[in-house]
């Protein structure tokens, strides 16, 4: 019997099974058949960010997942602690990008798919590159980074008259993470589900030492450490920074840490611990990216095939006592500005850029100051760098409407600092404009407005 | 004092940094001795097994009789083209191998299933046994065996967007269950004398501003409950009214606005008003326990509670053995480094007492009195009141007779009639599998036929179990029959990353294993642990 089909089995014999075959728990636009399948082999462009412990899982699970046009971005270089779970790097890899050779080890092993790697950072593509595919998967461990491509995806979303979000300008995100035998996996559907900035107080503040807990009371080893870390260091390495990848830096710190543990009679000081500290390891296993990135890579297929219902849309797996999981049902904020409508604001055909930046610092909603603003992939002024300050300059007398090229209506993406007086943190917001007195304004169009 | 001299370290274990910082040089040493055997190497067994090679398992021997075939190039990383019609167990083998080569790997080209069958004693050997896609009477045969044997068990499953992950062992000691959120150990309400007498060495309420503000909240506490207890006949706070009075006295103490100590009292409060004593249930549990009455075969954990449950009834005076740490908090470094001294000599104190009834213990049994080493006895004492007994019911015994009432709560309960659904559907496949030769839809063709029978056939499954009259869901059923047995990849790495995750906990003897049988629900993620 199992001999029968040896020859005639087909590479894609159990994933034809979801995607041919009609079901009654599918997504609603499902459409089963093989044209479904040869439409995800051959039009369904996927982006991985990250190529570590999440990276590597994902790469894999999505190119044996039907997925054969995958593109990875990652700017870091392969170490030795890596390998405990970043299976497609080996010992001889260490100090190649990762986002290489995660892309040729998975290509070497499943023909037929394509994997594009970019050895960089995030922020150093254009727009355009990401809003060029069909979904963007993150497995990163940085909210930092995280927020960064946020901000990228919502900034494609755009809002009908009716205020509500248009489903082409969506980018869906599957984001995973972990921490030791914990983890969660989420799909972001801009201007449905919440997106990052909505919930970004899940995820905790990091644990930052006061001062005078260094300096004058210290009670603890990581105490100690960071006594080194941050103060001492400054004080005998005048102008140098600390560089926590290089070992002698490390070790500098390490015995410094020590003699402080040693005059307070503090124990605990390790060299292990001084690193944990100092570079605010995460704990990591391979087991737990394996599921957090096999949760991402199914929901990935979901959103792109509709062959089952999704994620919604925050799931937490906790396998420190016994084994938990959970899907919880966040909401968006309404009054998210990354992800939602953004502000509307109407004005003169004859308003130049550097009004509309006033008007921004006036605008009660945002108290916008050190303004930077873009139409489409265009740059219109740029705070900084200051070559590009300067090269965007002398738009800020130019009309808008012109810069615009003499649209009705349209949307700026401006990002800046807002907020009231001890409140104020760095913003990206969505600026719907339209002009008075030129022909094709309705009504309408101001729905969901300031 | 001598300067310490920072010994510089090219460190040998580099490569495991990460996880070393979650289970240690013993766990990872645990790791390296232990010997698995996976049965089965599709998708499912083969993603299980690479999450345990790179983490440095000692060693790995793949058990499958099967040929690589084209479909397996669609959702097994292990095996690729050039593979085609060679053994997969020998495939998989050689790929896990090139991961990791500190890991011992061997392969065997045989069927599981005739394994079982044919040669039982073979799986003695091991330290765990992971058995993938086995169908249920393979199961119940396997999970006597290795019972028997006492070789720890672990089935995992996919099918569709399905599946399961189950442990089968009689009985899982684990002393370092580290949990993640558990109420330290202060006795603010039950200081030992040195506590108490260094706490009257302190004066509260010093003239001295900076003093003030760096007296640890601990002191602040142990001396303001004694005062209530003195004003209140020897109770502490237990109403409402009486904590919020507590917690006001406390607040009155303060003489300015910027000592964090005080905030962080108030906030501490509640562990004065914990009970004294063994509080957990788990603990209470394991005292009460009928093998905490030892004898020459009981094991050393055994042991060790019958000396716990002897210190708590005597020098303990109703509490476990202290486990002298303290957490960081607002303090002069002095004072803080003399309480982390009290602490830890205390729990020393109490530590030399457990051993010495557990060598007593040793010597009554007829057993070697130092054949349980001090390192054990320290954590043991330490980890006293996190102790965790796990014991798993057989697979025969689980499949034959389920706890019925479990049973009708589920499959009457919307959050787990989906997992319930697919926990009676991934069995009553099987049986359709024995009946037809091959699991419903598994071949293209005829589907409304499949799935009445499957319909039947799970209809029959529950009348057998006691639950008639209980439906399953019509989508669930059909769902069953589309996913044809299908080992998708996604699927599969969850359920393999989970089966592995446990697998670790079981050899490490570190944290908690699950219990009961995991279902993974693919359709919404809403997974669930069903004990039946
Ligand atoms: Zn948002």
């Amino acid at each position: 019997m199992a001999d029968a089909g040896a020859h005639q089995s087909s590479r894609s014999r159990d994933l034809d099974k979801l995607l041919l075959r009609p079901g009654h728990l599918v997504g609603p636009a499902f459409e089963p058949g093989t044209e479904l399948r040869d439409d995800i082999q051959e039009y369904a462009r996927i982006l991985v960010v990250g190529a570590g412990g999440l990276g590597c899982e994902l790469l894999k699970d999505l190119a044996l997942s039907g997925f054969r046009n995958l593109e990875v971005i990652d700017m870091d270089r392969i170490e030795v602690s890596n390998l405990n779970r970043q299976f497609l790097f080996r010992l001889e890899d260490v100090g190649k990008p990762k986002a290489e050779v995660a892309a040729k080890r998975v290509m070497e092993r499943v023909s037929g798919v394509n994997i594009v790697p970019h050895f960089c950072r995030i922020e150093d593509k254009l727009d355009e590159f990401y809003s060029d595919f069909m979904i963007i998967v993150l497995g990163l461990d940085s909210i930092e980074a995280r927020s960064y491509i946020n901000e990228v995806a919502c900034s494609f979303l755009e809002y009908d008259s009716n205020g509500n979000p248009r489903e082409e300008t969506m980018k869906p995100m599957v984001d995973g993470g972990t921490e030791g035998f914990k983890g969660h996996a989420r799909v972001i559907l801009p201007g449905i589900t919440p997106c990052f900035q909505c919930t970004i107080w899940l995820f905790p503040p990091q644990v930052k030492y006061p001062l005078c807990t260094l300096a004058e009371t210290p009670r603890t080893a990581p105490h100690c450490i960071e006594y080194a870390h941050l103060i001492k260091w400054d004080e005998v390495h005048s102008g140098k920074t600390f560089d926590p990848d290089n070992p002698q830096h490390m070790q500098w710190v390490y015995s410094e840490a020590l003699k402080r543990a040693a005059l307070f009679s503090i124990p605990g000081v390790t060299y292990t611990l001084t690193q944990g500290v100092v570079k605010n390891i995460i704990p990591a296993i391979a087991s737990t990216n394996a599921i957090i990135s096999a949760a991402c890579a199914l929901e990935t297929l979901k959103i792109a095939s509709g062959c089952s219902k999704t994620l919604s849309n925050y799931l937490t797996y906790n396998g420190v006592e016994g084994l938990h999981t959970k899907v919880t049902e966040f909401v968006r904020d309404k009054e998210c500005l990354m992800c939602g409508p953004g502000i509307f604001m109407e004005l003169e055909t004859s308003d130049t850029l550097k009004m509309l930046m006033d008007k921004l610092g006036d605008e009660p909603q945002l108290l916008m100051s050190g303004v930077s603003v873009k139409h489409g992939g265009k740059t219109l002024y740029m705070q900084a760098p200051p070559e590009l300050e300067a090269m965007t300059r002398s738009n800020l007398s130019i009309s808008l409407f012109k810069l615009m090229e003499e649209s009705p209506k349209g949307i700026l993406h401006v990002t800046g600092t807002a907020g009231k007086p001890g409140k104020r943190q760095s913003c990206s917001t969505k600026l719907r404009v339209a002009f008075k007195g030129v022909a094709g304004i309705k009504d309408t169009d101001m729905a969901g407005g300031a | 004092m001598a300067e310490p001299k920072a010994e510089p370290k090219p460190e040998p274990k580099t490569k495991y940094d990460r996880q070393l910082r979650i289970w240690g040089e013993q766990g990872q040493s645990a790791l390296e001795k232990a010997s698995i055997c996976l049965l089965n190497c599709g998708p499912t067994g083969s993603e299980t097994l690479k999450n345990l090679v790179l983490g440095g398992i000692g060693s790995i021997t793949v058990v499958d009789g099967s040929k690589v075939e084209n479909g397996d190039l669609g959702n097994n990383f292990m095996v690729s083209e050039s593979n085609l019609g060679q053994p997969k167990a020998k495939c998989v083998c050689a790929f896990l191998q090139e991961l990791n080569d500190a890991v011992k790997a061997k392969f065997i080209e045989e069927h599981p299933v005739t394994l079982i069958d044919t040669n039982p004693s073979f799986f003695s050997q091991f330290t765990v046994v992971i058995a993938t896609q086995l169908v249920e009477a393979s199961m119940v045969k396997l999970d006597r065996i290795c019972r028997d044997a006492n070789v720890m068990l672990i089935f995992a499953r996919s099918y569709g967007l399905s599946g399961f992950v189950r442990i089968s062992v009689k009985e899982h000691t684990v002393i370092e269950s580290k949990p993640d959120h558990f109420l330290d150990d202060l006795r603010l309400n039950n200081p030992w004398p040195e506590l108490k007498k260094f706490t009257e060495s302190i004066d509260l309420d010093t003239s001295d501003p900076v003093a003030h503000k760096h007296t640890p909240y601990i002191l602040i506490l142990v001396k303001m409950a004694n005062d209530w207890a003195k004003a209140h006949n020897g109770k502490l706070p237990s109403t409402r009214e009486e904590k919020r009075e507590f917690k006001e006295l406390i607040k009155a103490k303060t003489i300015a606005p910027d000592e964090d100590n005080y905030k962080e009292a108030i906030e501490a409060s509640f562990k004065v008003f914990a009970p004294q004593g063994i509080s957990s249930s788990n603990l209470k549990r394991i005292l009460d326990d009928p093998c905490s009455e030892v004898d020459s075969c009981s094991s050393d954990f055994w042991v060790m509670v019958a000396a716990l449950k002897e210190f708590i009834a005597n020098e303990g005076g109703g509490e476990a053995p202290l486990e002298g740490s303290i957490p960081d908090m607002t303090s002069s470094t002095e004072i803080y480094i003399n309480l982390q001294k009290l602490y830890q000599a205390k729990a020393e104190a109490d530590f030399i007492i457990v051993g010495q009834r557990v060598r007593d213990i040793l010597k009554k049994i007829g057993r070697d009195p130092l054949s349980i080493s001090n390192d054990l006895i320290k954590s043991f004492c330490k980890n006293a009141r996190k102790l965790t007994v796990c014991r798993y019911k057989s697979i025969e015994e689980e499949f034959n007779s389920p706890i019925l009432p479990e049973m009708q709560k589920y499959l009457s309960d919307e959050e787990y009639s989906v997992a319930v659904g697919f926990y009676i559907l991934l069995r009553a496949v099987d049986r359709f599998s024995a009946n037809y030769n091959a699991f419903p839809g598994q071949f293209d063709g005829a589907m409304d036929e499949e799935i009445s029978r499957l319909k039947t056939t799970a209809v029959s499954l529950l009348t057998d179990l006691g639950c008639n009259g209980s439906p399953l869901p019509e989508d669930l059923i059909n769902e069953m029959c589309r996913y044809g047995a299908a080992e998708l990849h996604a699927v599969a790495a969850y359920i393999g990353g989970v089966a592995s995750q446990e697998v670790i906990k079981l050899i490490t003897r570190q944290f908690v294993p699950m219990s009961g049988t995991f279902i993974f629900n693919g359709i919404d993620h809403k997974s669930q642990l069903l004990s039946l």
